[in-house]
């Protein structure tokens, strides 16, 4: 289908005997945002440089609007790294010149052009500041700015708003909505389940492989938790904890994964506590699928 | 110099209350910039609280302060001694250079903890925390997340009285970020007040209570419970992005808008209610449910909505300022 901006069919990548990247089916189309979970050594940097041509693989095909990753292709991507990729002695303006030129625009007038309406209005009372200078917000602003400026069909995010406060968050991810929303497709990875809620779909990826795929809702499923309630907290983590049911503190609730209330109950002891099950967060729900990847993963 | 200290005993003026350790009015000037303004700040043992807030909010001087890293220049701080306290610095307090256990031994030295205790509790939190196998690995070999463990192992391996913790998780995993919340909650379970930094809303809401700061100033503070409740006007979500004036007071959020009408009661009556629609207003007289005019439909805000509309009712106020001043470069004149 001609709407497919980038695909993956059964890609691998290994590293000696280390398979980072194993079996990976992946197709994101125009318009689209493709959030990408998993914890370290998923293999999610793998893969996204594969798609960005910067890594060959040793295994299954990866195309880009049809063809193998190339120099022509990584023209019609937008990239924006977790190190953001910006020249701190330059300004944000000076950036923008700079990796236009890089995409094939003419300096001089071009440049300027691109300069002139490439710089959104947030960034414009920064024009004038070097990029090292700038609060880390206006930071990752200039930097999507310039993954943008040469209107790539493809948009690929590694971490995108690691450190900014919400609403700066928020700005970030409507930059990305009004992209997909003329066509881009975008790709992001992202640790925080927030932000994956900003996804149209969700790919999770454990020890190299998609463990799960699908909307945030779809991926939740059915899972459940169990939820204690009570006025002495710690006691209880104790003594979930001494049963071998580790439990996360929320507020001054804990959230016990993996166990049913019969089996929380019986392990509280003469804690007392009020005790139910609850649907389970999108993380609690990752959490046990990259946990259960990495039992299956374990010889013997 | 402090409040009074009950179950101290009398005439030892250095001995603080354990009820809380904290700022009162803190003030922090570096040369013409406050990078903290006035701010209160309590934490409690056996409890976790969060500081809030984005790149240049105040969070790293506010904990800096915290730990006795940094003196006010003017309000109080009250701390516990110290050796009392532990700390963990923005981007990781480990030695690049020596192993996890060698880190964790030196800690142990610098505390006066005795051996036996120090080599138990390492061992228990190393193994819980996903370490134990790295424990000959240089620091500075460490992944990111591997790091802030033990950063915060080294951190809380005294039983310090006061945790303070900035960021401990940014740019973590969320394995990891398990594994660093485990340790978190064992510190308070153990009786210390915890006190961490992070910019990420959804884990302050773990928290027991909250502090956003914006620009070193208080934005919120309370439980998150109570930063919800004390939200002021309302809050809609709605599929498509709002037009015209609205557009400034909505963000995004989970795929859809977020807007916020604020509580001014004249533009809340304009924008619900419309003279020019009589059906409208008949059907309000007949008590029916009358759908507003503008898109969306109300939705109960959670605890990032509610910091999410105190940076947007700021940066509104600040607008209004600067529009009045006719100077929107902010003093750029060429």
């Amino acid at each position: 289908m001609t709407d497919t901006l980038a695909q993956c069919v059964g890609v691998s990548r290994r590293f000696g005997d280390f398979v980072a990247v194993d079996g990976v089916d992946l197709r994101l189309g125009r318009g689209e945002v493709v959030g990408l979970l998993g914890a370290n050594g998923a293999g999610k940097t793998t893969l996204i440089r594969m798609l960005l041509g910067l890594l060959a693989t040793s295994g299954g095909q990866v195309l880009l609007f049809g063809e193998p990753p190339s120099r022509q292709t990584r023209r019609r991507i937008g990239y924006v790294p977790q190190t953001l990729g910006l020249y701190d002695d330059l300004t944000p303006a000076e950036n923008l010149a700079f990796s236009a030129a890089a995409f094939g625009g003419q300096p001089g007038e071009g440049g300027r052009q691109v300069m002139a309406s490439a710089l959104p209005e947030s960034l414009r009372p920064y024009r004038r500041t070097v990029v090292g200078s700038l609060p880390l917000g206006v930071q990752r602003s200039a930097a999507f700015a310039q993954a943008l400026a040469h209107q790539p069909d493809l948009l690929i995010l590694d971490e995108p708003t690691s450190g900014v406060d919400p609403l700066a968050r928020a700005r970030l991810w409507e930059t990305v909505a009004i992209a997909a929303t003329a066509g881009t497709g975008v790709l992001v990875t992202t640790h925080y389940m927030d932000e994956a809620q900003e996804c149209d779909r969700l790919m999770v990826m454990a020890d190299g492989r998609v463990v799960a795929e699908g909307t945030a809702g779809q991926i939740v499923g059915d899972a459940r938790v169990t939820v204690v309630e009570t006025g002495s907290w710690a006691a209880a983590f104790d003594a979930l904890e001494a049963a071998g049911l580790p439990a996360a503190l929320v507020g001054r609730s804990l959230r016990v994964p993996g166990a049913g209330p019969a089996e929380v109950r019986r392990a509280l002891g003469p804690v007392e506590a009020s005790v139910t099950g609850a649907p389970a967060t999108l993380e609690e729900r990752f959490f046990e699928l990259v946990l259960s990847s990495s039992r299956a993963g374990e010889p013997g | 110099m402090t409040g009074p200290s009950p179950g101290n005993g009398a005439g030892r003026a250095a001995t603080v209350s354990p009820e809380w350790w904290g700022t009162e009015e803190a003030c922090v000037q570096y040369g013409h910039k406050l990078a903290l303004d006035h701010v209160s700040f309590r934490t409690v043992p056996g409890r976790i609280s969060a500081v809030v807030g984005g790149d240049g909010a105040g969070r790293t001087t506010l904990l800096r302060c915290l730990a006795g890293a940094l003196a006010v220049s003017s309000g109080r701080v009250r701390l516990p001694a110290p050796m009392r306290i532990g700390y963990l610095s923005a981007g990781s307090g480990t030695y690049p250079d020596l192993s996890v256990d060698e880190n964790l031994a030196f800690r142990a030295t610098a505390y006066r903890l005795p051996p036996a205790a120090a080599r138990e509790r390492s061992a228990e939190f190393l193994e819980r925390a996903g370490l134990a196998s790295a424990r000959d690995r240089l620091a500075g070999q460490l992944s990111g997340g591997m790091r802030q463990k033990l950063g915060v192992i080294a951190a809380m391996l005294h039983r310090p009285d006061l945790l303070v913790l900035d960021e401990p998780t940014t740019g973590v995993d969320p394995v990891s970020r398990a594994d660093l919340w485990w340790l978190i909650t064992r510190a308070a379970a153990d009786g210390a007040a915890v006190v961490l930094a992070t910019s990420y809303l959804d884990e302050a809401e773990r928290a027991f209570d909250v502090l956003a700061l914006d620009d070193g100033r208080e934005l919120a503070a309370g439980t998150p419970e109570e930063i919800v409740a004390a939200m002021p006007g309302t809050l809609r979500v709605s599929d498509a992005r709002p037009e015209g004036e609205a557009r400034q007071r909505a963000w995004r959020r989970g795929g859809r808008w977020r807007i916020w009408d604020p509580p001014d009661p004249l533009i809340t009556d304009l924008r619900h209610q419309n003279p020019d629609e009589p059906d409208m207003i008949m059907a309000q007289i007949r008590g029916e449910s009358v759908e507003p005019r503008e898109p969306g439909r109300p939705v109960a805000p959670d605890l990032q909505d509610a910091v999410t509309v105190a940076i947007l009712a700021r940066e509104l106020a600040g607008s209004r300022e600067l529009a009045g001043s006719g100077d929107l470069e902010g003093g750029g004149s060429r």
